[in-house]
């Protein structure tokens, strides 16, 4: 979700300035090593289990736990991918365009789908996204992985795995990149 | 990009970003299409009415399923059974439709320019030129433009093969709004134009028009065309009284089996439709694979999800304070 934002916003002369890094690319590897064991205890054998990245910041999150998983638990995990763009509760309150086309190649009738997002903020993200899944067929189960909870919830959702939890200030952004996990502000707004 | 135009009148409305724009967002529209349940709710609450004053059939289902599929209400006023016919003005029409507190008309007019009049009248109404005369049907240029960047690859990569492009358009280009939307939405992303056509069949004047060239000659420009855009004769313009006859067009400018066989393997042939074969297109010619015909009506959809929701999906529901 932070990613989304922050590519609306840049083009409008916004900046983000990171003021403290919160997590390594080691302490992220780590929490991925650790959620997807989480998932591969709750979810014994992974059968009919499936990843669902939200764009853009949830994709290589998912791509990296479905490999964190298949060295768990030697099979392969589909990994889809989903733009909830057209499913938000915000349309007409600001931009929302979509970033990258959907992709996902599998019926969910039955599945136990893990949605994967980057941030997890006020929840409409998520709330956007179990709209648009219940699209692709009857899930069995939905659960919700994030490498950081930041608070100032919204709506009544709640993650399943988490990689940190990290209090913030409402007005403060969290960049979730390859080298790890910064805090900083938006500026120039 | 900046604020999407409040409406869509021409090709210019939009210049080369906003094009870029509804064709990348058209991607995500074409995606949806495929779907058991091709519908989002992005457009839920608000209101489009399509108020056609010629006839149409591909344009306004177009403009309908769009619509639909974007989870919006869709009023269509039927010109020949609505007050219009009680000698109701058009300013009045389109005031009354106003106040229904709609969103959005989708307006197809005999008359070039009605819909801009319409735009001047209108306070927080969006009109989007479904065909206006002779003037322009943007649409219908967004959707060719979409067919032709699948074609090259799609995404950035088909948008950059734009640059340096050849696309001949022929056929009835004096009477064709399709034509001025296309030389306009082409000419935007850098492609080179030629167009083809008996002089009688050329606008009275194409001085400022984004062209390359002006050809009479159909068999001098198919080699190098990578696009090849064909017209309809626009009988009920009288685009028959401007050739002696439609056989001296079919045998002179149209496109036969001889003449497909001339193009490049992986030049494309686009129609607006309706086409009619055998004269501007041969039969066997308009089911080659190399004819994107029907491809551009199912894109045709996508492209206008893509128009109606930048148009309508970014500024607030008229009415509601309290979001």
């Amino acid at each position: 979700m932070a990613e989304r934002e922050r590519s609306h916003t840049r083009p409008r002369g916004a900046v983000f300035v990171p003021r403290a890094q919160v997590m390594s690319a080691a302490d992220v590897h780590r929490a991925i090593t650790r959620m997807s064991h989480e998932i591969a205890e709750r979810n014994r054998g992974l059968e009919h289990l499936v990843l669902i990245g939200l764009q853009t910041g949830g994709v290589p999150i998912a791509e990296r736990l479905a490999a964190s998983l298949e060295t768990v638990e030697s099979t392969t995990i589909p990994v889809g991918i989903l733009d909830v763009a057209f499913y938000r509760d915000d349309i007409g309150l600001r931009p929302v365009l979509p970033e990258a086309v959907t992709d996902i190649s599998f019926d969910l009738t039955g599945a136990t789908v893990v949605l994967v997002d980057d941030v997890l903020f006020t929840g409409r993200t998520i709330r956007a996204a179990l709209n648009a899944v219940s699209e692709y067929g009857r899930a069995q189960a939905v659960q919700l992985a994030v490498m950081v909870d930041r608070g100032h919830r919204e709506l009544p959702i709640r993650p399943d795995y988490v990689g940190k939890n990290l209090p913030t200030r409402r007005d403060e952004m969290v960049d979730v990149t390859e080298d790890g996990v910064a805090l900083g502000d938006v500026v120039g707004r | 990009m900046n604020q999407f135009p409040h409406h869509l009148l021409s090709i210019d409305d939009l210049g080369p970003d906003g094009i870029g724009e509804v064709l990348r967002v058209a991607d995500s529209f074409v995606e949806v299409g495929h779907r058991a349940n091709p519908k989002v709710p992005a457009l839920r609450g608000r209101t489009v009415a399509t108020l056609f004053f010629e006839d149409s059939t591909r344009t306004r289902v177009s403009f309908e399923t769009a619509a639909k599929r974007l989870s919006a209400d869709v009023l269509s006023f039927a010109v020949g059974s609505s007050s219009v016919k009680k000698g109701e003005s058009l300013r009045d029409t389109v005031e009354t439709i106003e106040a229904m507190g709609i969103d959005a008309i989708i307006i197809r007019h005999p008359s070039s320019g009605a819909p801009t009049r319409v735009a001047g009248w209108v306070t927080n109404l969006s009109v989007i030129n479904a065909g206006d005369g002779w003037h322009e049907h943007p649409t219908q240029a967004l959707l060719d433009l979409y067919t032709v960047r699948q074609a090259l690859g799609g995404g950035d990569e088909g948008m950059d093969r734009f640059k340096s492009l050849q696309v001949v358009i022929v056929g009835d280009i004096r009477h064709s709004r399709v034509a001025r939307s296309q030389v306009a939405a082409y000419a935007a992303l850098g492609a080179e134009v030629t167009l083809v056509a008996p002089p009688t069949l050329l606008p009275p004047s194409i001085d400022g028009w984004p062209i390359a060239a002006v050809s009479h000659d159909i068999d001098n420009e198919l080699p190098s065309a990578d696009v090849v855009s064909l017209l309809r004769l626009q009988s009920e313009r009288g685009s028959g009284e401007f050739v002696p006859s439609l056989r001296e067009y079919t045998t002179r400018f149209g496109l036969n089996g001889r003449r497909a066989a001339m193009l490049k393997p992986e030049t494309l042939i686009l129609h607006p439709g309706p086409m009619v074969r055998g004269v501007e297109i041969a039969s066997e010619v308009a089911d080659l694979p190399a004819a994107h015909i029907t491809g551009q009506v199912s894109n045709g959809v996508a492209v206008r999800m893509a128009v109606l929701f930048l148009m309508l999906g970014q500024s607030p529901v008229q009415g509601s304070s309290n979001v």
